[in-house]
């Protein structure tokens, strides 16, 4: 059974990102993330934050919700962080990977958000559910082996 | 974030300070044009007390290294942490940018 811990509404707005940050890294750290993976954790809800402010609401007015949860099935012992926007159905994890190997001329900075979240998350998912679309984030607490 | 500036012999230094996220990167981008306005210079960031960087950094960075390319400049990156160099590393950036020691 899911525990929520804890929940968040902000304005899609890119000045609401340091709220949003904080709430996400306080309420895993009280979850027992490792203090060394909370840059990577911001890392990645910065990017989903900004992702919807950017594009969900095509610069019209809407709401972020972040919803923490302990307890999750098939991760228990897992932090797990749901980032959720009111607009259009868009899965963020399905933009492919950027080619990280391309040289300078030919780099573009597309792609490079999704590629955060996948790096420094241990397992992420999309769904849409009561006209949202919600992203969810997991993390494993310090007393679970990665992989 | 914090940028505070230093002329150099031959290079203008930034050193930056704080968290370069989607939110203070525009700061970081308005220096770097107010530079460019005053002439072409050759530009250090000293990182050794850049706590984050996020895609939105990396965005100035690659422009401004684009910049160096095309002016003839040079653009160096000075006393990387650990935590920026992982972001540097799985971006494939610490490839295509100057990282000096």
């Amino acid at each position: 059974m899911d525990t929520v811990r804890s929940t968040m509404d902000l304005p899609a707005t890119l000045d609401h990102l340091p709220h949003a940050l904080a709430f996400a890294e306080k309420e895993a750290e009280a979850a027992g993330v490792m203090q060394k993976k909370l840059t990577g954790l911001s890392l990645a809800v910065e990017e989903a934050f900004v992702n919807i402010c950017t594009h969900a609401y095509k610069g019209g007015a809407g709401q972020v919700e972040l919803a923490c949860f302990t307890g999750f099935e098939p991760f228990p012992h897992s932090f797990v962080l749901e980032i959720s926007d009111y607009g259009p159905e868009f899965d963020l994890l399905s933009i492919p990977e950027p080619d990280t190997s391309l040289g300078i001329e030919e780099r573009e900075i597309g792609g490079l958000g999704v590629h955060f979240i996948r790096h420094f998350t241990d397992h992420t998912d999309w769904r849409r559910e009561n006209g949202k679309n919600i992203l969810r984030l997991i993390f494993h607490c310090k007393d679970v082996q990665r992989g | 974030m914090e940028i505070s500036k230093t002329q150099t012999a031959d290079a203008i230094k930034l050193t930056i300070s704080g968290r370069l996220d989607s939110l203070t990167c525009v700061q970081l981008s308005n220096e770097i044009d107010s530079i460019k306005k005053e002439g072409n210079f050759n530009l250090i960031f000293d990182f050794e007390t850049l706590e984050y960087i996020s895609s939105a950094g990396l965005r100035v960075l690659l422009t401004t290294q684009k910049h160096a390319n095309s002016s003839g400049t040079r653009l160096e990156l000075k006393n990387i942490n650990d935590t920026v160099k992982e972001v540097l590393d799985m971006t494939g950036f610490s490839r295509i940018l100057n990282i000096v020691k």
